[in-house]
């Protein structure tokens, strides 16, 4: 059987951290609904074997989660999901996301390429929430 | 002292000088240090007195408060780089040795790390073995000891890719389930970037640069620059320079200046810079 819990899939060649790839992709799965609270992360040993990173930099990047207050370390069973990030206006049937979508449609009618749709999106979201720290 | 490794005012002196001198250092319980430095900067030399087999000239080393003295500590174990096997013994006549050596000693760990690696035929002769096989037996040995401190002097030199693979998962799967504190030594910075934590790099015999890797990374920032423009405030560890531009590696830079690029460097390009400081001081 396979193991109930999510994999994190550490890129060498990326430039960012193993620490900073555990809580991204942790966020992730919690944005996309595959962590939902009560969901246990995967255990420093579980992601060891299947990434062969050190424990520690799993269990610090689970102290950030916690520190962040969306995960919470029970002694001797585990780090568990206790808040979700999944919401309502980023599912597939959203307004939301059906907007977006008939906008990128007229942009491929536009003649837009995949840099410009990004450049544009880019300028947009930095317009709207101010300059991301990277 | 505290910490699961340290040592003090330590120094090892061979007829042709010092090998290592005034080193002190406090390595924390449960890290994973990258031990870096040139050849001939001292590693194997510092291995050694911390496995208890080379008597250090001056200074003292302890493994969790007690000291190092003549013999190899019960709690560490040591990888040396010559990875002293019997070659005509089998590998299990090799395990049963090493079992008769050792007065804690584990079978069923030794075994259980040996059915992992795919490279490692109990039946063979050691000295039949790829040196890769070799590095793991040898490796298995070790933890066979139930170490709680384990030293590895380069661990991965002579391992294929998938070698290194399940080698750094067996090493890394030891610190998750035992706490194990390792401290190995390699030239391959890459591999050692997703699996250390502590850095303790060393030229000529003295630590350059010990501490966590993450807290190292953000004290030091390369900048980019005009080669005509004054440096930058801070500790300049190296440089490189062409004609118009300087490419330097600071510590403890306090700001950027304007018209310098400022970016945090990644393990690789710190350590190759202290090892071009080094260099340039032995020219």
């Amino acid at each position: 059987m396979l193991p109930d819990v999510i994999e994190f899939r550490i890129d060498r060649r990326s430039g960012v951290s193993t620490y900073m790839q555990i809580i991204q992709q942790a966020k992730q799965a919690m944005r996309l609904g595959l962590l939902n609270p009560g969901d246990r992360l995967p255990t420093a040993r579980e992601v060891v074997e299947a990434t062969a990173v050190n424990p520690n930099t799993v269990l610090k990047a689970y102290r950030e989660l916690e520190r962040e207050g969306l995960v919470e370390a029970r002694r001797g069973l585990g780090t568990f999901v206790t808040k979700s990030l999944a919401s309502e206006a980023g599912s597939d049937e959203s307004p939301l996301r059906q907007e977006l979508s008939a906008w990128m449609s007229k942009a491929v009618q536009g003649g837009l390429g995949v840099e410009d749709v990004d450049a544009m999106y880019a300028v947009v979201r930095q317009e709207q929430f101010g300059v991301e720290e990277s | 002292m505290d910490g699961a490794l340290s040592c003090s005012g330590l120094g090892k002196k061979f007829r042709r000088g010092w090998a290592v001198r005034d080193c002190s250092f406090e390595l924390p319980e449960g890290k994973v240090v990258a031990l870096v430095g040139p050849n001939g900067a001292g590693k194997s030399t510092l291995l050694g007195m911390a496995a208890g087999l080379i008597r250090p000239t001056e200074g003292e080393l302890w493994v969790h408060g007690t000291p190092v003295r003549n013999r190899t500590h019960p709690d560490v174990a040591f990888l040396a780089q010559s990875r002293p096997l019997y070659r005509d013994f089998t590998v299990r006549e090799q395990i049963k040795a090493a079992r008769a050596m050792n007065d804690r000693w584990s079978d069923e760990r030794v075994t259980e790390i040996l059915d992992l690696l795919a490279g490692v035929d109990p039946k063979a002769k050691v000295g039949e073995l790829s040196a890769g096989a070799r590095s793991q037996l040898a490796i298995a040995l070790a933890l066979g000891r139930l170490p709680k401190v384990l030293l590895l002097d380069e661990p991965l030199s002579d391992l294929d890719p998938l070698a290194r693979d399940e080698t750094l998962r067996l090493v890394m799967t030891e610190v998750a389930d035992r706490g194990t504190t390792v401290v190995m030594s390699s030239h391959l910075l890459g591999d050692l970037r997703e699996v250390c934590d502590h850095l303790l790099l060393i030229d000529k015999g003295h630590v350059q640069v010990d501490g966590d890797i993450e807290d190292v990374l953000a004290e030091h920032r390369i900048l980019v620059g005009p080669a005509d423009s004054p440096e930058p405030e801070g500790t300049l560890v190296s440089a490189t320079r062409t004609e118009r531009q300087a490419t330097l590696l600071m510590r403890d830079t306090v700001s950027v200046p304007d018209g310098w690029a400022g970016t945090e460097p990644d393990l690789e390009s710190l350590v190759m810079g202290y090892l071009r400081a080094a260099r340039g001081r032995r020219d």
